[in-house]
């Protein structure tokens, strides 16, 4: 259980979060939506203890500063939304850096079946420098599985808190991702993901919490909180869910491309 | 999903087995070169026949024992040592600030040590007595760390924000604090008397000319310990490289990392600059180097960073000796030499990095 009760952060005069109350439960995939500037990268911030807040927060029922960094890391790990490298390291060199704390059970071959899982296998000796934005992406996702490659150790949960896990992708690996961030939880282990792309949530999501103005507007199920009042009011635009436009105009969902993947591996 | 099926097998290319051959390479290089240091000068001392004298039991004339033990021997220990201490304090710096273009003497560190030491020579004599007998003939060595230690924080404090360390802030803080220095050293020079002022142009000059085992014995230790506290850092070092909120979520305490490496680098660059004055170019050139050859690595960069620059101030001072013989060139004015232009070529490649 990854729990924060009552959060405030203020940065200087400005108040970010202010009294916000968020539980994720070990086995699902939790998603924070809400529009730019409604507190989500400041409250993922506050999870993983990079940000002073007042409140509590406690990851497996102990309080977050109760860990020292090493044992943190051991428990969960972070993608943050863009990562840029100072010196020029190969793909699996940036992949086994994630394995400072060695709590991957010292295991060699976890760095490759990482970067294996993610698609970039045969890019194990490209300079990190030179590979794409989302080729990058991929990459940090490579060395934060790697860091916590059992999504449960020893009878306890581990974590992936992901921030913006597919702003840089293209639909394809948008949902490759997804899928490695949905059946992580299925294996029993935590996931929190920020999330942009609204039909993507809906689409892996198990629960959903949306921001808006550093306050917790609705927390639930996707059917229970992707709703049109809820949308609306949080993204200040009149929204309608389920509702396909009108006649004649193209429209493109992640639904439809799993749908033909799906059909694929049943024929 | 068919997207990231990838399945080719790759034979993974390990750069740590050729950092590992290099670390040997390296070493030998630095045997070869210390032992032409001890044979190459102005005086004309032949290494040999002294080695020979002493092999067929004969005692080497005085003259020869006195050049190669008081002069040429502490003079090889001391650029070892700040070969060394050089090219590891700036690994190190780049390491902290993230950036391939710092060096102890580009961003002002040795400038702060320099300041130390002058303000040392000349206004040590006005200490009270009991400091004076607590720090001994430690006091210049001592002062210099202060200062370089002092100009590290400051730079670090000045050029970071939200833990992101700004490569133009750094660079121009850096001339601002070096203009400092120099200005307030300047001063300093202004009230000094003749003795002092002599002992004060060797600073200017850069120089390991003025080595003698007293300054090895009081730096060496010093510098030793610095460089084995630095080795522990390679990990953080290499954690840092992916930022420093991901180095803190792998596991690494931070911010004792950075405190230490910043003690580390005032330590060695402080004794370093306090026997031989401000030498350029070696902290910058040597890891670029290295890493151009071995990958950026910190854990094998740092050992050999230590091998080969020693190995290049070694040869930096053989030329120095032998290239207007029998007067001598200051070292920094080789160093700058053959440093600056790999400087310019680093930033011309890098462009993008400076457009900060």
């Amino acid at each position: 259980m990854l729990m924060a009760h009552n959060i405030s952060v203020h940065l200087g005069h400005r108040s970010i979060l202010s009294d916000v109350t968020f539980s994720a439960k070990a086995g699902e995939l939790t998603a924070i939506v809400g529009p730019n500037g409604s507190g989500k990268t400041t409250l993922l911030r506050a999870l993983t203890g990079d940000v002073a807040y007042t409140g509590q927060i406690t990851i497996n029922d102990r309080a977050l500063p109760d860990h020292p960094p090493w044992e943190l890391a051991t428990i969960r790990a972070v993608l943050p939304q863009a990562t840029v490298l100072a010196f020029p390291f190969t793909v699996i060199e940036v992949v086994r850096i994630g394995l400072h704390s060695g709590v991957s059970g010292g295991r060699d071959d976890v760095a490759l079946h990482a970067l294996h899982r993610v698609g970039l296998g045969s890019y194990v000796n490209r300079v990190y420098q030179e590979l794409s934005g989302g080729e990058q992406q991929r990459v940090q996702l490579a060395r934060v599985l790697a860091q916590v490659w059992d999504p449960v150790m020893d009878g306890t949960p581990r974590w992936l808190l992901l921030d913006e896990p597919v702003a840089s992708l293209d639909i394809g690996h948008q949902l490759g991702v997804m899928d490695i961030a949905q059946r992580y939880a299925q294996s029993g282990g935590g996931v929190v993901a920020i999330m942009h792309d609204l039909n993507l949530t809906a689409l892996y999501a198990d629960r959903v919490a949306i921001l808006s103005n550093g306050r917790v507007l609705a927390d639930g199920t996707v059917s229970d909180v992707l709703t049109d009042t809820w949308l609306s009011r949080a993204y200040g635009c009149d929204i309608r869910v389920n509702t396909p436009p009108a006649p004649g105009k193209t429209y493109i969902l992640p639904h439809a491309a799993t749908i033909a993947v799906h059909r694929k591996l049943v024929s | 999903m068919s997207v990231l099926a990838d399945t080719r097998a790759v034979q993974i290319i390990d750069r740590s087995q050729r950092a590992r051959v290099v670390a040997v390479g390296l070493a030998v290089l630095l045997i070869v070169v210390s032992v032409s240091s001890l044979a190459i000068g102005a005086s004309g001392t032949s290494l040999w026949r002294a080695l020979g004298d002493i092999a067929a039991g004969r005692r080497a004339t005085q003259t020869a024992s006195v050049v190669l033990w008081e002069i040429r021997a502490p003079r090889l220990v001391m650029g070892i040592c700040v070969g060394a201490a050089l090219a590891v304090s700036g690994a190190v710096l780049q390491g902290l600030f993230r950036n391939p273009l710092a060096d102890p003497g580009l961003i002002g560190v040795s400038a702060g040590a320099g300041l130390g030491a002058i303000t040392a020579i000349v206004l040590g004599a006005a200490l009270p007595m009991w400091i004076a007998q607590a720090v001994g003939n430690q006091l210049v060595p001592v002062a210099a760390f202060l200062g370089g230690w002092a100009t590290t924080i400051v730079l670090y404090r000045v050029a970071t924000r939200n833990g992101r360390t700004s490569v133009a802030t750094m660079l121009l803080a850096g001339i601002a604090l070096a203009a400092l220095a120099g200005a307030l050293s300047g001063i300093l020079v202004y009230i000094a008397d003749d003795r002092q002022l002599r002992d004060l142009t060797f600073w200017g000059l850069g120089s390991l000319a003025g080595a003698t085992w007293d300054k090895v014995t009081v730096a060496a230790p010093i510098i030793v310990v610095a460089i084995a506290v630095a080795l522990t850092l390679a990990g953080g070092l290499n954690g840092l490289a992916l930022g420093e909120a991901t180095a803190r979520h792998i596991g690494i305490p931070v911010q004792r990392m950075k405190n230490l490496a910043i003690l580390t680098v005032a330590a060695a660059v402080g004794s370093a600059v306090a026997v031989s004055g401000g030498i350029g170019f070696i902290g910058i050139v040597v890891p670029h180097l290295l890493r151009l050859a071995t990958g950026p690595d910190h854990r094998m960069l740092l050992i050999n960073a230590a091998l080969l620059g020693a190995s290049l101030l070694l040869l930096a001072d053989v030329i120095s000796r032998v290239i207007i013989a029998p007067a001598e060139l200051p070292i920094g004015i080789v160093t700058a030499v053959l440093g600056a232009p790999v400087f310019l070529w680093i930033l011309l490649r890098r462009r993008g990095l400076v457009d900060l």
